[in-house]
């Protein structure tokens, strides 16, 4: 789960991360509130989506002037950015984060996520603060210093000075080292008090009053780890995510939405990526990743249904089911039972392979549905898409 | 022969008395699996299809001489769950639970490491070596004894792979299932020496998914190390970028993981990459020439 910058910020705050005081503001009026009380020489305006790339995409305004800031808001609030992550549709903004300026004298990049490779948490860092880390990696790797830390023993104060020497800041202000190493340690607790899935600070500068400032923070979680924090819960923000995928979770499936037109319904997550790889294979692309799960009853089918008729995009659909403990006569009742209740008016191709299919197969053929049943997943695959036309 | 477990595994299932543990319990043993104890706290005395239970893991090695466990404990209890099997003596821990907090198995990984004990998983579907034991959710009737080892980060999938196999006569010696999140026991590397090992084993598939690095390192392995023809399935080709598909660790994130990287590195080290998964089982065949 991901969330907005200011709640990153405020998480920042309460583990001991310096950042600039700032607020969550939804109106202008707020705007000129706030601005009175912050009292400062700069102020910036920042858009509160969950996409990078908001300054290009002009979600980001500084002024000097006191008086402007509700103007600024007035122009921020409902407009859609369109940046490089959030795809050509782009995102409308509802809320902003309005704070201090501040002076920068250096820009570095730090974050901390788990290496998959080692299994520890690691302190990725670089002195090109400000740039995509991935843009780094890509074109300068011997400018990005990682620190894996000891799951065992956690944050030691030598994995902070390993950072802090390699990146050079005793050269570049050695006042700020020893403030540096403990930010570290505060972001280690943080991400692992927190169950974090990556805390990313972009930039992370040293300002000419030679203090340490968190000048932007991306802070995502652990889905399986939500449960513990009632306050990471509430930071959801709905605004956010795709209405279906909203859906879907809540009738526990798991649903990507993609931009193609055969929708597919599958169980397991290897099998449900595999089946969109196929569709592509035989000339199309899937409108989805839906993974029913192991379980997959009548209620989860129906439901697996509504959500891919909703996408006006859906141009036919594709089961692809392999019966393991679940049996595929069950899933065949399922898709029969759902299609009373959820009318299907796009073509549809069941395959059915594993515990039962044969019975599965037969029940689909003599139910009367206008279905289309296979058993091979190719020449199902090559169905749906012949009968969905070469719209791809 | 055949790898990580055979007839003479003794099973103990920790969470025996919940519905998937009770369940899959029965389907183990009437596979043929020694399904010798069950564990779930407070419920000593018990039976489950004739399997009795202990309060511990300790317990059920002190009275039941099991040296492998089955998980199917919620996902907030099972990193503990893993170390209680661990420090009980189980020499390979197989973990089928689907949820657990990545921060759990970075702590349950730190502290395995070093120690005689094997995890396989967490979120995967087990492990069965054919006609001698089941180990997992896996449909038994699927599977066919033959000669082909496969390993994967995935469930259904792997099934679809088997029945491929088992259709065109080739069958399985050991199926293994290291699972779908991020951080995990065994890997593709740790599995691919047994089945380079094992006189039965003639050929290897090896089914990954986008996401990690574990199919670029399992590639540098089978180039130095594996004489037997490896065929590979890698899923998601078609994902998008940043997205999460069903699986926590089947993510490409910063531009890293991507199927064609992977198939890639693969196709490099001489490996038979299928790109469609309908053709594992002939891509197979056609290796062993037959």
């Amino acid at each position: 789960m991901n969330v907005h910058e200011f709640q990153a910020k405020s998480l920042f705050a309460q583990f001991g991360v310096p950042v600039p005081r700032g607020k969550e503001i939804t109106s202008p009026d707020a705007a000129t509130a706030w601005a009175n009380e912050l009292n400062t020489p700069v102020f910036v305006v920042k858009a509160q989506i969950h996409a990078g790339g908001r300054g290009k995409a002009g979600g980001v305004k500084i002024t000097k002037d006191k008086a402007a800031v509700a103007g600024l808001a007035k122009e921020l609030i409902g407009k859609t950015l369109v940046t490089h992550q959030t795809g050509s549709k782009g995102r409308v903004v509802h809320r902003l984060l309005m704070e201090e300026g501040a002076n920068i004298a250096k820009e570095l990049y730090l974050s901390i996520l788990v290496d998959r490779d080692t299994g520890w948490a690691t302190f990725i860092a670089s002195t090109e603060g400000g740039m995509e880390i991935e843009e780094v990696a890509e074109k300068t790797p011997e400018k990005i210093i990682k620190e894996a830390v000891d799951p065992a023993v956690g944050f030691q104060g030598h994995n902070g000075r390993n950072v802090a020497f390699a990146l050079g800041l005793q050269s570049i202000e050695p006042a700020v080292i020893n403030p540096f190493v403990q930010l570290l340690g505060n972001l280690y607790r943080l991400f692992m008090e927190k169950n974090a899935a990556l805390v990313e600070i972009n930039p992370l500068i040293i300002t000419k009053e030679k203090t340490l400032v968190a000048l932007d923070g991306k802070v995502s979680f652990d889905d399986n780890a939500i449960f513990k924090h009632e306050d990471v819960q509430k930071m959801r923000d709905l605004n956010e995510e795709d209405p279906l995928e909203i859906e879907a979770t809540a009738s526990n499936l798991n649903y990507v939405k993609l931009d193609g037109n055969i929708g597919c319904m599958v169980n397991g997550a290897g099998l449900a990526m595999a089946t969109m790889d196929v569709i592509k294979l035989a000339g199309s692309e899937p409108a989805n990743f839906l993974d029913v799960g192991g379980g997959a009853t009548k209620d989860t089918v129906a439901a697996g249904f509504r959500i891919l008729l909703k996408d006006p995009n859906v141009k036919g659909i594709f089961i692809n089911i392999f019966g393991g403990i679940v049996r595929c006569e069950r899933i065949a009742h399922g898709v029969i039972e759902a299609a009373k209740e959820v009318k299907i008016n796009v073509p549809l191709v069941v395959r059915l392979q594993g515990t039962n299919a044969p019975e599965g197969r037969k029940l689909l053929a003599e139910s009367g549905l206008k279905v289309d049943v296979a058993d091979d997943l190719w020449e199902a695959a090559q169905k749906i898409v012949k009968l969905t036309g070469k719209a791809a | 022969m055949s790898i990580l477990v055979n007839k003479n595994t003794r099973v103990v299932v920790q969470g025996i008395t919940g519905k998937e543990g009770s369940f899959h319990a029965t389907q183990c043993k009437a596979y043929g699996t020694q399904v010798v104890a069950g564990v779930t706290p407070g419920k000593a005395g018990q039976e489950v299809e004739g399997i009795p239970v202990f309060n511990t893991v300790r317990d059920a090695v002190k009275k039941a001489d099991c040296d492998t466990s089955l998980i199917f404990v919620p996902p907030p209890f099972c990193a503990d769950a893993i170390l209680e099997a661990a420090d009980a003596g189980i020499k390979l821990v197989i973990c089928i639970t689907e949820g657990i907090p990545v921060n759990d198995m970075v702590r349950v990984k730190r502290a395995l490491r070093g120690r005689d004990v094997r995890l396989v998983g967490p979120n995967c579907p087990g492990v069965i070596t054919v006609d001698e034991a089941k180990i997992g959710i896996m449909p038994g009737f699927i599977h066919k004894k033959g000669v082909v080892g496969v390993v994967s980060r995935s469930g259904t999938l792997t099934y679809e792979a088997v029945h491929q196999l088992s259709t065109l006569g080739l069958g399985e010696t050991t199926c293994v299932g290291i699972g779908g999140d991020p951080v995990n026991g065994t890997g593709f590397v740790d599995v691919l020496p047994l089945f380079e090992k094992d006189p039965e084993t003639q050929a290897i598939v090896m089914i990954g998914e986008i996401g990690g690095d574990a199919e670029e390192k399992a590639a540098e392995f089978i180039k130095k190390q594996v004489k037997k023809p490896v065929v590979s399935f890698i899923a998601g080709i078609t994902a998008p970028p940043g997205r999460r598909m069903g699986h926590a660790g089947a993510i490409i994130s910063g531009g890293k993981g991507t199927a064609s990287e992977k198939m890639k590195a693969l196709e490099s080290a001489g490996v038979r990459v299928v790109k469609n998964p309908a053709e594992i089982g002939h891509a197979v065949k056609t290796a062993l020439g037959r």
